[in-house]
């Protein structure tokens, strides 16, 4: 591919003590790419996230993101990403327009910026007659879709979802999903994460994580190929647990996770 | 006497239940039956009232209005009988973090006045796999342990009814389906299992489902009924630049419903079927590569026709 690569990792190690977090990871994300990183739970996922988003310093390897190095200069790459979580990552106590100030501050942006963008945001989400209630009074779709395009309001390289639709319903699920396409055909490179086995259907290309290590990253439509499988989440089952038809080796994994 | 499945098929019966916070309706009329031995399940997304519901159906919070019959008993009288009958497994997870895996199923068995040794079958598939870490404090647990400590201390009095608020919820998907296969195993003890989810794929895996939505009812049912009530033709559509044919869809005239749908996009028609005038439509649109075939509804699509917004073109 010839397209920019966005995040390049290279024989990337995390250790805590003598527990190996991720085990030498190597992958590359390209621009305008959506780029689906799941995993089971304990497989690594937060991990690598903490370490690709600036939070967190490799043991050893090759990271770069957004053409900074996460090691030497993990404040670039804080202002050049967008990071949102299910948690929900705005202030419950100021308004919708207050946080998006709020945010277009923290990113440098000036009045003028923000001011002509906040607008404009408000209108594409029809939350204009929203803008000054509080977060709190929100429902919980409402405030998922704000806390993306907030994540995205600075105009970064990429932005980090780490399962953003948890909990929502079907419909706002399946408009979030229409942000997600809409923000990545604008060029922005979007790494998501999800439980939702459809929803790694919709990703460009996917990455399944298994005990610290990348075992399997393709198009959907390629790794569903490669593993025989019907739907991603067939081979993701295949992936997590290898020794599903073994009773006791499937106890053994339990056990880890 | 008779055996008690035999004078009460129903382990719930609910009538017109209500409850408001303020100025939510977080209720409103929940009527619904459980019966006693099946896997019943309450599908909804967040805010949907499943939490509320499950606080009065194990006593914990009572009904502005409507009466529940849970066991036989009226569950604002009989409150403290049903407690004894009764697991639940809250949504939060709620042992005592500094108490090991061991001592929380100790406590609990002496709280209900039995012992772990005396129920032990119930639980020894799900221990198995935290016994190897009974002498750790249960906050030092991963999520998949503690679930399955939570689970083991809420059937640790072999309760007649098992009532699991979200456990899935942020849980992978393999080890949700090794969740699903753990509750198949316990309802052939004859346990009633009322459960919670927000993964409409799950529904699948219940006998019953009640899908639930901003308060309110919304259809119960096997979950192929559910799904067979699907009114339409539904379509399945698919091409490379998937995000474009969705565009494309959205301002078809004939277009009734489209969404996003795993690796294709689900459709609905004005029209009998896709017929030459949709694909000289795409074809204007320079959409040359699409396939649109008919498809089974699945619960979402029944739960999104339901929510009444499947109409809204324009989200």
């Amino acid at each position: 591919m010839n397209r920019d690569k966005v995040i390049k990792v290279r024989n990337l190690v995390k250790k805590f003590g003598s527990f190996v977090a991720n085990d030498n990871l190597s992958f590359d994300v390209y621009e305008g790419e959506i780029f689906g990183f799941l995993g089971a739970n304990g497989a690594g996922k937060t991990t690598a996230i903490r370490i690709l988003t600036g939070l967190s310093e490799p043991t050893s390897g090759e990271v770069m993101v957004a053409g900074f190095d996460a090691r030497r200069q993990p404040e670039e790459i804080k202002k050049n990403i967008g990071y949102m979580c299910q948690k929900f990552s705005l202030y419950e106590d100021l308004t919708i327009r207050e946080n998006i100030m709020l945010y277009g501050g923290i990113y440098g942006l000036d009045r003028n910026t923000i001011r002509e963008r906040t607008g404009q945001l408000l209108d594409k989400l029809r939350f204009s007659e929203y803008g000054d209630r509080l977060i709190s009074s929100l429902p919980l779709g409402v405030k998922q879709k704000l806390a993306f395009a907030v994540a995205v309001f600075h105009k970064p390289k990429i932005v980090f979802l780490d399962e953003p639709t948890g909990g929502v319903d079907p419909l706002t699920r399946r408009q979030f999903w229409e942000m997600i396409y809409e923000t990545a055909s604008g060029g922005i490179t979007v790494f998501v994460t999800t439980h939702y086995m459809d929803e790694a259907e919709y990703c460009d290309r996917v990455s399944i994580m298994n005990e610290g290590r990348i075992e399997a990253l393709d198009t959907p439509a390629e790794l569903k190929r490669l593993y025989n499988a019907a739907t991603v989440e067939e081979v993701f089952v295949k992936i997590a647990r290898p020794g599903a038809n073994s009773k006791k080796e499937n106890a053994d994994n339990n056990r880890i996770v | 006497m008779k055996p008690y499945s035999e004078i009460m098929p129903k382990a719930i019966e609910s009538s017109g239940i209500c409850k408001s916070f303020g100025d939510t309706k977080a209720l409103n009329d929940i009527t619904f039956n459980i019966n006693e031995g099946e896997i019943f399940g309450f599908i909804g997304p967040d805010g949907a009232g499943k939490t509320t519901l499950f606080r009065i159906i194990t006593t914990l919070l009572l009904p502005d209005s409507g009466s529940m019959t849970i066991l036989g008993l009226d569950s604002t009288v009989g409150y403290k009988k049903l407690r004894e009958n009764m697991g639940y497994m809250p949504g939060r997870f709620s042992l005592y973090l500094d108490l090991t895996v061991e001592e929380n199923l100790n406590f609990y068995a002496s709280v209900f006045g039995t012992t772990v040794k005396k129920n032990f079958e119930l639980i020894s598939d799900i221990y198995s796999h935290i016994e190897p870490f009974r002498t750790r404090p249960a906050g030092k647990l991963s999520g998949g342990m503690k679930q399955k400590l939570a689970l083991s201390c809420a059937l640790i009095h072999r309760p007649r009814l098992l009532v699991l608020d979200e456990p899935t919820t942020g849980v992978d998907a393999v080890s949700r389906t090794e969740f699903w296969a753990l509750l198949r195993k316990l309802k052939q003890y004859g346990i009633t299992i009322v459960v919670s989810t927000p993964y409409m794929d799950e529904a699948m895996r219940c006998d019953r489902v009640a899908l639930i939505q901003d308060g309110q009812m919304l259809s119960i049912d096997s979950p192929q009924n559910v799904r067979d009530g699907f009114s339409r033709k539904l379509f399945s559509a698919r091409a490379g630049d998937k995000y474009r044919l969705l565009l494309a869809l959205r301002d078809y005239p004939g277009t009734l419903s489209v969404y996003p749908f795993g690796d294709s996009i689900h459709l609905t028609l004005s029209e009998e079927k896709p017929g030459r005038q949709l694909s000289e439509y795409l074809s204007e649109k320079g959409i040359n590569d699409a396939t649109i075939v008919e498809t089974e509804a699945g619960i979402e699509d029944r739960f999104l026709e339901l929510m009444g917004m499947d109409e809204i073109k324009n989200p």
